[in-house]
């Protein structure tokens, strides 16, 4: 299927998600897919550079969190609005992707790791210490009452975004996937030894990698001040936001687009389930074992799982 | 284990208050909110939600409100400000709770304020600090005695007490932690200082999770302060108390801010370590006598948190949950209905009785006056619990009208 | 302005007690990441498994924290021969060792956090000691015995892991196994045997190590998420597979967040440790004293 044929079929199915605030009174449903949505879009994110490339990236909370405060900076300084907000967040996470990926992405992907850990732990230390944007005590930023677009509340407009970032993602991830970037990656993530002796560009292959997907996890970011009205850094950078946008691709599959998709679908509404089910420390623990079954029995995830069973089936005569 | 049978008693509870109206053939008055029950401030959660199932059940055994059972109906939110708007969405839209209160803390309450002021509740909200200074909702209540200006009113008596001592203190240092409560009180003791004409010659803040905090004292005398205001969470109190005895800080005047010491955990934990600091508490033994029936509430809560292994003592979060739950349910009989806004406009009318003594609110929802107890702990002797549990360690300094002794200083006699 | 010499004199204690205590923690990833290439990143729920432990021990018979650990290492070695041969089987085998082994060590980290919470609730826990309150003081210089008895028993333990790699038989036979697992079995040594006894070692200094915390300072399941990147910080600081390497990047470390606690503010530290680790990642990846 053609890239545009694929992004027009992802926007009308975002289109159809959209039209929903018309017809569902419920205003729960829209607060839990929204949270769902926002893992679609951090898993397929992470995907890029961790899947395809077979870098992981410990420090997805950093570049979440930058969204998130590109949002509340500019908010205060000059009150711009939302589309432009999370341009904004975007294009600042990206090119904190490419600044990381310059320092770090010669080394061995297990240090790469690692600096993004501590990447993580710096960017927070400078949050916290900042104090125009609330230091420690935290920002507010006050929902408009009215909503504009003609949706009866701003937080529909919220949802409505957060529809067309999934669809954004999961087009941009695909059109990653199926192109020459994307084999190089793949190469990259078999064997990059190898790639760079085929005359793979694999430090730019890299870079380009890390700054998309660093530039997705902000745009994910930038509407969580608003959803919220009040950010502070422990739950901008909190550790569920790293360990989600791993497990979910992991769990789901990391060879596509459609592996992040299915994890987060399934790991997010499990967990949104939960919460306003069993509600309580269970909910981690389910994660916890989550994670370790799929990755002792599923090692390639759902996705993993689906092609097994099809490769075993008998072929048709 | 405790916690399990916790989920399910709970759980059992609100089936059985179920079943009750059921047969009733009444609808139970559902009483909807997100509380803290893992995550960093779970124990302070844990000990208001046994407060508010206490008073269910209390309410319950007179009848009801209206007529009709009360029923809480209430999820985890970890303590983590991004399960909130989905949680309380879904008490509105898919529980239909008649009434909604808050969790604990600003980090909760706040993001449920677009919610409550899209839907027009009527909002009681647990010990946040300055949540409607930004919102300004007309309908959102605060149980918390820090007056109408939480943030400044926190440290209102510490700063009191300080400017009575003779010689006046010249030079304040403030320390806190890193983390919204702290830099919110650290904020206000600063307008206070402002005001005084103090002189700053500390202000830092630190990582909440720091292993040792002997630096940051030493740097602190470094300076040599005459009166030290520290803001503080339970991990970091312990850290700086023990901190500060280790280095033998010698000033005026030491504490503030530190939340923690309220607590069992930490009163015996650091026993004699406490003695000489000033800090503040929203109710002690000492002043039992204003505060009648709240003995009662009390050993029922001691027994039931000591079983859930939650802080056993109860005086800090305990007691005004309970007032919280008592102040809705004086205005939902006084005005015979649960319309958001009739409510709304009695509570900010009216005076209410309850277990904390006389509750009224001001225009933004915070308290009229500030009522809490500044105080000094004295005489601790070893590690256990029951000095606690009776009067006798701790002088209440303030206000005027709870007072039960003068401040020891400078702080470090206190050790001797 | 008078130079503030017990100010200073102060820090770099402060600093090097700490160091020996980070040490303590992160000796066991030097291992088990450094030389087996295992990412345990659920070190750091070892380390509070052995905290709680040793705070049942200390509430129910009163013995010292730091003494139970020693005692109990061996239950925490047997646990760690356990993970490893689950681990091993379910990964290391099949040749999926990095990112699965990672993702399974997650859900270690949270499934022992939640069991901890479960069993003892979010309260934070702390052990009183004899030596809990006492501090000595060498003219300017204060020596509090709380940081100081669990700093000496890192010394010894770290010592005696390099000591025990350095000149045992089957310690060897760890530092081979890092390098050179084929010319091992060559020796008839068998590699699983071998790494699973290190890593085994490894969760038997995160038991210890929890002890040292909880003398330190209050414990609740979840501050093992806090030391997560610090554990790996000083690793790979201080060079991957090198216990002195370890040990220095522990002080190193441990200074840095002393000092800046003292002159700049505390709410720097961090950047300031993590930042010193991008740098040496930048400037030099295989760390100080790496191979």
């Amino acid at each position: 299927m053609r890239n545009r044929t694929f992004a027009v079929i992802a926007f009308a199915i975002a289109l159809v998600l959209i039209a929903l605030t018309r017809v569902i009174a419920n205003d729960y449903f829209f607060s839990a897919v929204y949270t769902v949505l926002q893992f679609i879009v951090l898993a397929t994110a992470w995907n890029i550079l961790g899947g395809y490339t077979g870098y992981v990236n410990f420090g997805s909370a950093a570049f979440f969190a930058v969204g998130a405060y590109t949002t509340v900076f500019l908010n205060k300084s000059l009150h711009l609005p939302l589309p432009v907000l999370i341009v904004a967040g975007t294009i600042v996470a990206g090119l904190l992707g490419l600044g990381v990926g310059y320092l770090t992405l010669r080394m061995r992907g297990v240090f790469f790791a690692i600096s993004t850990l501590a990447l993580a732990v710096v960017l927070f230390t400078f949050v916290v210490n900042w104090d125009y944007v609330g230091g420690a005590r935290g920002a507010y930023i006050i929902q408009p009452r009215e909503a504009p677009l003609g949706f009866s509340r701003y937080g529909h407009l919220l949802y409505a975004t957060m529809v067309l970032m999934a669809a954004f993602a999961i087009v941009v991830a695909r059109a990653i996937e199926r192109s020459v970037i994307g084999r190089g990656l793949a190469a990259i993530r078999d064997d990059e030894v190898a790639a760079e002796c085929a005359g793979v560009p694999t430090l730019r292959l890299k870079l380009f990698s890390a700054t998309v997907s660093g530039a997705l996890m902000g745009m994910a970011g930038t509407t969580l001040p608003l959803y919220l009205s009040y950010v502070e850094p422990t739950a901008a950078f909190n550790l569920s936001y790293a360990v989600n946008s791993i497990a979910m691709p992991l769990i789901g599959g990391m060879m596509s687009w459609l592996g992040p998709l299915i994890g987060a679908v399934l790991l997010g509404t499990v967990q949104q389930v939960v919460q306003v089910t069993i509600s309580s420390e269970w909910n981690l623990f389910i994660v916890g074992v989550l994670l370790v079954a799929f990755v002792t029995l599923a090692p390639n995830g759902i996705m993993g799982w689906v092609e097994a069973w099809r490769r075993s089936r008998p072929h048709p005569r | 284990m405790s916690t399990l049978k916790s989920w399910l008693s709970s759980g059992l509870v609100a089936l059985v208050i179920a079943f009750a109206v059921s047969a009733q053939a009444q609808q139970p008055l559902k009483i909807g909110f997100g509380m803290s029950l893992t995550g960093p401030l779970a124990g302070n959660g844990k000990a208001a939600l046994i407060a508010m199932q206490i008073w269910a059940e209390d309410v319950n055994a007179k009848g009801g409100i209206l007529g009709r059972k009360v029923e809480l109906v209430f999820y985890d939110d970890q303590t983590n400000p991004s399960t909130v708007p989905s949680i309380y969405n879904k008490l509105l839209d898919v529980d239909k709770v008649d009434l909604v209160v808050s969790g604990y803390g600003t980090n909760v309450i706040a993001p449920a304020m677009p919610i409550m002021m899209q839907r027009n509740m009527c909002f009681m909200s647990l010990f946040g600090l300055n949540v409607n200074s930004k919102f300004n909702y007309d309908r959102y209540f605060q149980i918390m005695p820090a007056g109408p200006e939480p943030a400044v009113g926190w440290s209102q008596g510490y700063f009191d007490i300080a400017m009575g001592l003779n010689p006046k203190p010249q030079t304040v240092a403030l320390v806190g932690a890193d983390a919204e409560y702290p830099a919110l009180a650290l904020e206000g003791a600063r307008t206070h200082v402002k005001k005084l004409g103090l002189k700053v010659v500390y202000d830092k803040t630190y990582p909440p999770n720091t292993v040792d905090f002997s630096p940051i004292v030493r740097a602190i005398q470094a300076t040599n302060p005459d009166i030290v205001f520290l803001a503080s969470y339970p991990p970091d109190s312990a850290g700086m108390v023990r901190a500060v005895n280790e280095v033998g800080l010698k000033t005026r005047m030491f504490g503030g801010g530190l939340v923690g010491p309220q607590f069992a955990s930490l009163r015996t934990q650091l026993g004699p370590l406490l003695n000489g600091v000033v800090n503040y508490e929203s109710y002690s033994p000492e002043v039992a006598a204003k505060y009648p029936f709240l003995d009662q509430f009390l050993t029922k809560y001691q027994g039931r948190a000591i079983k859930e292994g939650v802080d056993p003592l109860g005086f800090y979060l305990p007691p005004y949950a309970y007032a919280m739950m008592q102040v809705l349910e004086q205005a939902i009989k006084a005005t015979g209905s649960l319309d958001q806004a009739q409510l709304a406009e009695y509570m900010h009318k009216y005076e209410f009785d309850t277990y904390v003594g006389k509750v009224r609110f001001a225009k933004n929802g915070e308290w009229s006056a500030p009522r809490m107890l500044t105080v000094q702990y004295h005489g601790v002797a070893g590690n256990d619990l029951e000095q606690w549990m009776k009067p006798g360690k701790v002088t209440v300094l303030a206000p005027a009208a709870y007072a039960t002794g003068t401040v020891q200083t400078p702080y470090q006699d206190n050790k001797k | 302005m008078e130079f503030p010499t017990a100010l200073v004199l102060n820090a770099i204690v402060a600093g090097l007690l700490l160091g020996g205590f980070y040490a303590a923690v992160s000796v066991g990833i030097s291992i088990s990441f450094g030389m087996l290439d295992v990412v345990n990143i659920a070190h750091p729920a070892f380390i509070i498994l052995g905290s709680y432990i040793a705070y049942i021990v200390n509430a129910r018979l009163g013995f010292d924290p730091i003494l139970v650990s020693v005692v109990l290492s061996p239950l925490f070695f047997a646990l760690g021969m356990l993970v490893y041969r689950v681990y091993y089987v379910c990964f290391e085998k099949r040749g999926q060792e990095s990112l699965r082994g990672l993702a399974f060590f997650f859900g270690i980290l949270f499934i022992t956090e939640v069991t901890l919470v479960l069993i003892f609730g979010v309260d934070y826990r702390l052990v009183e000691t004899s030596y809990s309150s006492t501090t000595l003081r060498l003219g300017p210089v204060d020596f509090p015995l709380r940081l100081v008895v669990p700093f000496a028993v890192s010394l010894a333990m770290v010592i005696g892991v390099q000591l025990f790699l350095s000149r045992t038989f089957f310690g060897r036979a760890v530092l081979a196994v890092a390098q050179d697992q084929l010319a091992l079995r060559l020796m008839a040594i068998n590699p699983f045997r071998v790494k699973e006894f290190a890593f085994a070692l490894s969760i038997a200094t995160a038991g210890i190590a929890g002890a040292f915390l909880i003398v330190i300072q209050p414990v609740q399941p979840s501050i093992g998420r806090e030391y997560i990147g610090l554990v790996f910080a000083v690793c790979v600081l201080g060079g991957l597979g090198s216990i002195w390497g370890t040990l220095l990047g522990a002080f190193i470390l441990g200074l840095a967040e002393s000092f800046t606690s003292t002159f700049f503010g505390p709410s720097w530290a961090p950047a300031v440790s993590f930042g010193i680790l991008l740098g040496a990642l930048a400037f030099r990846p295989t760390g100080l004293l790496g191979r």
